[in-house]
């Protein structure tokens, strides 16, 4: 498998998307850290740009990747390889180099801005670590979909539906909710229902370390104990680790059952 | 002629009186004939001086019914929670730097380390009041000082708990450089006039850090007022002014920095305002001023809950608030105009330092919290972003007039000197 | 060397192989068939890259069911070649030998006979089909393994490398090998196969020599009497 990442990894790398993505990110933290000369609000405006983007571009590199490999990879099943080698090795390439790209692209311009010397630094840390786990996290559902789906394009058109389910459906549906039984306690269901979103729940995360706290006061004590507390925190860690792990394991499941 | 030699014979004969036959009378524990306070005070003359030597004085119910000045040197007075502790009656009282323990709790009375009634002229300076019900505890007087005390709390809830400072019915009363933390309110005027309010701090209080009912013409400036229930509430008062003031971390679900409540003619200027989850919580108040206060970081920086009528929010820095303005009801004349909004989009092609197209600092999102508050979840998410840009270019829910027509493209700099 | 047992594959509902059986000896073994009919299915199931519903294919008398590591004994030729497009002709051969753990395997005389070195340094994105072909040839033949699998070998090489390619394949055969080739070049298919296997609608329709062929469908000549058994069954 080690062997199947490296040249995943190395193929990816050399790739024209990979630098696209790397500038993007490097060129977003300089803008932002030019324009806002405020670490700590730069960090904001990247969260939303993290929060929506990422699992954006994790989902249609994942997804663009394991169709452009196909052959590749079929070439690879003939060699004496482990089938579940071969995709794992294959996806983590892929989010490996996605996420370095993000931690280069954003890395460069937070640190020439000083950020070792600002107190901020936490906040990047956690900020990069959310960034990566959506990376695993949408990649690895994107492997999935095209595990599943011959057709290029609907298998693309799945992938971003999900995307679009995941970062803006997901949220009008459950607010509409909360606005349609605003009449009951709701704290629980809310609680439940960010959690089983990736992306809802990493960005109360990162939240939590930027300015919704003077908020969470506003909506009683269920989320302030859970969001607030270590234990909810690790919870919270525990269950991106369980929605990155899922998906890697289907895709394990699936490879290892699939004609080519 | 003759009338103003004889107002100064008199003025003279007070002079020598306080001077050349006042007394000192000096309290300490290893003295036989005077070991206590209250022994003290009962054999002082008018004008005394009383002076308390170090130690402690288990003692309580010192009434003073003539001018006195009573001076600790680093004495402490433990009232072993029987009741009140001094309770001054009479004009022209001081007292300085003592330490204050134990005031007894009641659920009937409500007992004070210091209580002033009907007096002029008192001096409270420099004293440590800890294990309290009330502090210091003002009644129908006037022309006092309260200055450099400090008071120690442990409230934990409002029922049990007694204020820092309570004013009821005086007037023109200087509280400045006191320090309150961990009591109900921390500062409270009820019918008190004329006031002036310098550089205090209250911190950790379980409802106000400074409460006013029914009070007029009050300054309040240059305090601060950290993790309160609310920092400042003001209700059913009028001509009030408040600068220079800090509000500060004021968190919680009923949390403010200022709060507003039928006040009417009132200035707010050149105050901060940080991390609260509302800044300021206005209702029912006409003709409020709010100019050159900074907002930053705030949960809501204004909710206007309706009835308010003719006010100006002009000149004032809305730095990163989660939400900068919550609004109910109609324009009513209110203004919001030449305001500096950090997330202003706008742009400013002539150059004269106002922003080409207007602002419009409602979003709709902050209404959707206000009625589901659990709904505060989805804070910038990307379907938030979208309801909120949606109803920007073509409002619906949010009054359609409501907007700053002269937005600042530059952050204000204030000259917090003025 | 290759037995195959009572081979069943759907894909779907699509029904492929239906119990196909088949012994495959050494020498080259053509397998023919009308478009469709499994030969590439079968292929990938000797290689494990498409799993039989049913049935049992044993490889020098080991069931390959859930195994890997027998492929270290297979060549295979895959019929469309497409490889990463970022890397360089001479890192890919690189890169196979490392995957394969047999770095030590030389390819030149392979790059030689099709005359690749000029674009050992070239990216693979800009070759053309024909010359990657001939790349995917040389990943074939370089690791001179026992059994050969060739899928479609002829696609898109001029004429001088289909002569290299026969020469390439009567020298494999010297060896002893074990060759399965599928082509639709019958006259490719004529000049190289000892054994011909026909699938027709998922079963083994003929096993035998390219003279028993002839005999049974009483054809002179190869090309007509596949076409014999194809208007027969057709028509």
């Amino acid at each position: 498998m080690l062997k199947i990442l490296k040249y995943s990894f190395y193929d990816l790398i050399r790739s024209r998307w990979s630098y696209i993505y790397f500038l993007f990110y490097l060129i977003l933290g300089f803008v932002l850290l030019f324009l806002n000369h405020d670490i700590g609000k730069a960090i904001i405006t990247l969260m939303n740009v993290i929060i929506v983007l990422v699992p954006l571009i994790s989902t249609i590199f994942g997804i663009m990747y394991y169709y452009d490999s196909k052959e590749f990879t079929e070439l690879l099943l003939a060699l004496p390889i482990k089938r579940s080698s071969i995709f794992l090795g294959q996806y983590l390439g892929i989010s490996l180099s996605l996420s370095m790209s993000l931690l280069i692209g954003l890395g460069i311009p937070f640190l020439s801005y000083g950020l070792l010397e600002s107190g901020i630094i936490f906040d990047f840390i956690i900020l990069i670590l959310i960034g990566f786990f959506l990376t695993l996290i949408f990649s690895a559902l994107a492997y999935n979909i095209g595990l599943r789906n011959e057709n290029k394009i609907k298998g693309f058109g799945l992938a971003i539906l999900l995307w679009l389910f995941l970062a803006v459906i997901y949220d009008g549906i459950f607010l509409s909710v909360l606005m349609l039984f605003g009449d009951y306690p709701l704290e629980n269901i809310t609680l439940v229902g960010t959690v089983l979103n990736p992306i809802d729940l990493s960005r109360i995360l990162i939240l939590l370390k930027l300015d919704i706290s003077a908020l969470l006061g506003y909506t009683g004590a269920v989320f302030k104990k859970f969001f607030g507390g270590t234990a909810g925190s690790l919870i919270s860690f525990l269950i991106l680790l369980l929605w990155t792990y899922i998906p890697i394991y289907l895709i394990y499941k699936t490879a290892k059952k699939k004609d080519f | 002629m003759r009338k103003l030699f004889a107002f100064y014979s008199i003025v003279f004969f007070i002079f020598l009186g306080s001077n050349s036959w006042a007394k000192r009378i000096i309290v300490s524990a290893s003295n036989s004939s005077i070991s206590s306070v209250k022994h003290a005070i009962e054999i002082a003359q008018s004008n005394d001086t009383i002076l308390v030597k170090s130690g402690v004085y288990q003692e309580s119910d010192l009434i003073i019914t003539k001018p006195l000045t009573i001076i600790s040197e680093n004495a402490t007075i433990d009232g072993q929670n029987k009741g009140e502790i001094f309770i001054v009656k009479a004009d022209s009282v001081t007292i300085k730097n003592f330490t204050i323990i134990n005031v007894g709790t009641s659920y009937i009375k409500d007992f004070a380390a210091i209580r002033v009634r009907d007096s002029k002229a008192f001096n409270i300076e420099n004293n440590t009041i800890k294990e309290l019900f009330f502090g210091i505890y003002l009644e129908k007087s006037k022309n006092g000082r309260v200055v450099n005390n400090k008071i120690y709390g442990k409230a934990k809830n409002e029922f049990n708990s007694g204020n820092g400072i309570q004013l009821w019915y005086c007037n023109q009363i200087l509280i400045q450089g006191n320090y309150v933390e961990k009591v109900r309110d921390g500062i409270y005027l009820e019918f008190s006039n004329y006031c002036t309010i310098d550089n205090n701090t209250s911190k950790d209080n379980v409802r106000y850090g400074l409460h006013f009912m029914f009070s007029n013409n009050d300054t309040v400036t240059n305090s601060r007022y950290i993790n309160n229930g609310a920092g400042v509430a003001i209700m059913f008062s009028k001509f009030m002014q408040m600068s220079h003031n800090i509000f500060s971390d004021n968190w919680g679900s009923a949390a403010y920095g200022v709060l507003l409540k039928e006040v009417n003619d009132t200035q707010i200027y050149a105050n901060t305002f940080s991390n609260n989850t509302t800044a300021i919580n206005i209702e029912g108040s006409n003709r409020v001023t709010y100019t050159h206060n900074d907002f930053i970081s705030n949960g809501w920086a204004i909710n206007s809950r309706g009835a308010n009528y003719h006010n100006k929010v002009n000149y004032n820095n809305f730095l990163n608030n989660s939400f900068d303005l919550l609004y109910h009801g109609q324009l009513n004349q209110n203004s919001f105009d030449s305001n500096y909004w950090s997330n202003y989009t706008g742009y400013d092609l002539d150059k004269d330092g106002i922003g080409d197209i207007s602002h419009r600092p409602i979003k709709l999102f902050s209404y959707v919290v206000n009625n589901t508050p659990e709904a505060i979840i989805f804070l910038r998410s990307l379907f938030v972003d979208i309801i909120d840009f949606s109803e920007k270019v073509s409002p619906v829910f949010t009054p359609d007039n409501l907007v700053d027509h002269k937005p600042q493209i530059k952050k204000i700099n204030h000259d917090k000197n003025n | 060397m290759i037995k195959i047992t009572n081979l069943h594959k759907k894909f779907a509902s699509n029904e492929i192989l239906k119990g196909i059986n088949l012994n495959i000896d050494k020498g080259v073994t053509a397998i023919l068939g009308p478009n469709g009919s499994g030969k590439t299915t079968l292929n990938k199931c000797i290689l494990s890259m498409v799993y039989p519903d049913k049935g049992t294919i044993e490889i020098n008398s080991q069931n390959i069911h859930s195994q890997w590591k027998y492929r270290k004994g297979i060549d295979y030729l895959p019929q469309i070649a497409n490889f990463p497009n970022n890397i360089t002709v001479n890192e890919l051969i690189k890169m196979i030998k490392d995957l394969r753990q047999e770095s030590l395997k030389d390819e030149t005389p392979l790059i030689n006979l099709f005359k690749l070195t000029p674009y050992l340094d070239k990216k693979l994105t800009n070759l053309s089909g024909g010359t990657k072909q001939k790349i995917n040839l040389v990943l074939a033949f370089m690791f001179d393994n026992d059994i050969l699998i060739l899928d479609e070998p002829t696609t898109g090489l001029d004429p001088a490398a289909l002569i290299s390619l026969k020469e390439l394949i009567f020298k494999e055969k010297q060896k002893g090998k074990t060759i399965l080739v599928t082509s639709h070049i019958m006259s490719f298919v004529e000049e190289i196969s000892d054994q011909i296997v026909f699938i027709l609608e998922g079963k083994t329709y003929f096993h035998g020599s390219i003279q028993e062929l002839k005999e049974s469908t009483n054809q002179s000549d190869f090309q007509h009497a596949i076409a014999n058994i194809l208007t027969d069954n057709y028509a």
